[in-house]
């Protein structure tokens, strides 16, 4: 669908396949998540097409593993769907943060763009845009093998179940912490990152040593982005100090 | 099969209900963000973001899971500043593998 309406534009095919090969260790990694998710919506129940409209329509990763936790009989609809909003507030955040990246984009890219926002296609989606242009084309190449790739894994996991045996054994549960890590290196934004950085860093701690889940990542972006801000009126404070010293200096001379 | 197929109407409700919020997350940053401009402080505090939440996620396992993690947590940061990106990916995944069998031993 994506693919030939933006092919029109110059080299977006190219774009699109750049995308796709960029986000390739994103995608991999994200095919042995989406088993583990499978594997829990089987057992608690669901069945082959709930675990499709699961994946396709909810594409949220951890929500949808929080969920599949609280999972019951009867079902605790109100909870569950209370409990997602908590675990992504995140996202409001972060589509802020990528909306400079993307607000010039024809209108129905950037809606059709947001609902792919998980978070591995935002964080290489910005990622690019730090460095280049970030064209429809690119985000589409990022998100669309990754998309089709959380929900055929899914399904995966929901057909052959346990018997895949421990995915830690492969390292699976380290994969997307080794994706971030690498992330982070390219994110890194000079000496600015430097305290926004370890504050999150040390709030997520704290907070994780009490309550998991959500808040951990909520309270450590929510700090970062404070002392972003604190960071910022300390350095124009400086710098107001600073041209006042040499404006009375000169007016001294 | 049918039963393999079939859906409850509430688990169609609870999905509903998780897809709404999730997108109304993704679309309000975007659209709170687009009516007011982006700039000074707001700027400073959001481009902070990116980097927070990836902390964020990923601190609990690399320093307080086990020293494998953490280990293979500095190795993947010394591999992604020099290698490709799913080189280090790679590199980071295996270095956890045998650390955790080395360490267990």
């Amino acid at each position: 669908m994506t693919g030939s309406k933006l092919s029109q534009h110059g080299s977006s095919g190219n774009q699109f396949y750049l995308g796709a090969v960029t986000s390739l260790p994103i995608t991999l990694s994200i095919f042995a998540v989406g088993m583990v998710v499978g594997v829990l919506a089987a057992e608690k129940g669901l069945t082959f097409t709930e675990t499709f409209l699961f994946s396709a329509l909810v594409f949220a990763g951890s929500a949808q593993f929080i969920a599949l936790e609280m999972w019951g009989t009867p079902l605790a609809v109100s909870v569950i769907v209370f409990t997602t909003l908590i675990v992504n507030l995140r996202h409001i955040l972060m589509s802020a943060a990528i909306t400079p990246a993307i607000y010039h984009w024809p209108k129905r890219y950037s809606f059709i763009a947001l609902f792919f926002l998980a978070d591995e296609i935002w964080a290489v989606a910005l990622t690019r845009a730090q460095r280049t242009d970030l064209r429809p084309s690119f985000y589409f190449g990022i998100a669309l093998p990754f998309y089709l790739t959380w929900i055929t894994s899914t399904l995966t996991g929901h057909a052959i179940g346990r018997s895949i045996g421990d995915p830690a054994q492969f390292g699976a549960d380290f994969a997307f912490t080794a994706v971030f890590l690498a992330l982070l290196v390219g994110l890194w934004n000079g000496r600015s990152s430097v305290l926004p950085w370890i504050t999150a860093a040390f709030t997520a701690l704290a907070v994780d040593t009490t309550w998991h889940g959500p808040w951990p990542i909520l309270v450590g972006a929510l700090s970062g982005a404070l002392i972003g801000a604190l960071q910022y009126d300390f350095l124009k404070a400086k710098y107001a100090a600073v041209s006042e010293d040499i404006a009375s200096d000169q007016e001294s001379s | 099969m049918s039963e393999m197929l079939s859906v409850d109407p509430y688990v169609f409700l609870a999905i509903i209900g998780m897809a709404f919020v999730t997108i109304l997350t993704r679309v309000s940053g975007f659209v709170l963000a687009r009516s007011f401009a982006i700039e000074g402080r707001t700027k400073a505090a959001l481009e902070a973001v990116p980097g927070s939440v990836l902390i964020a996620i990923i601190v609990p396992m690399v320093f307080a899971t086990g020293p494998a993690e953490t280990i293979a947590s500095l190795i993947t940061l010394i591999l992604a500043s020099r290698l490709p990106f799913i080189l280090a990916v790679f590199g980071g995944v295996g270095s956890v593998v045998v650390l955790r069998i080395l360490l267990a031993g």
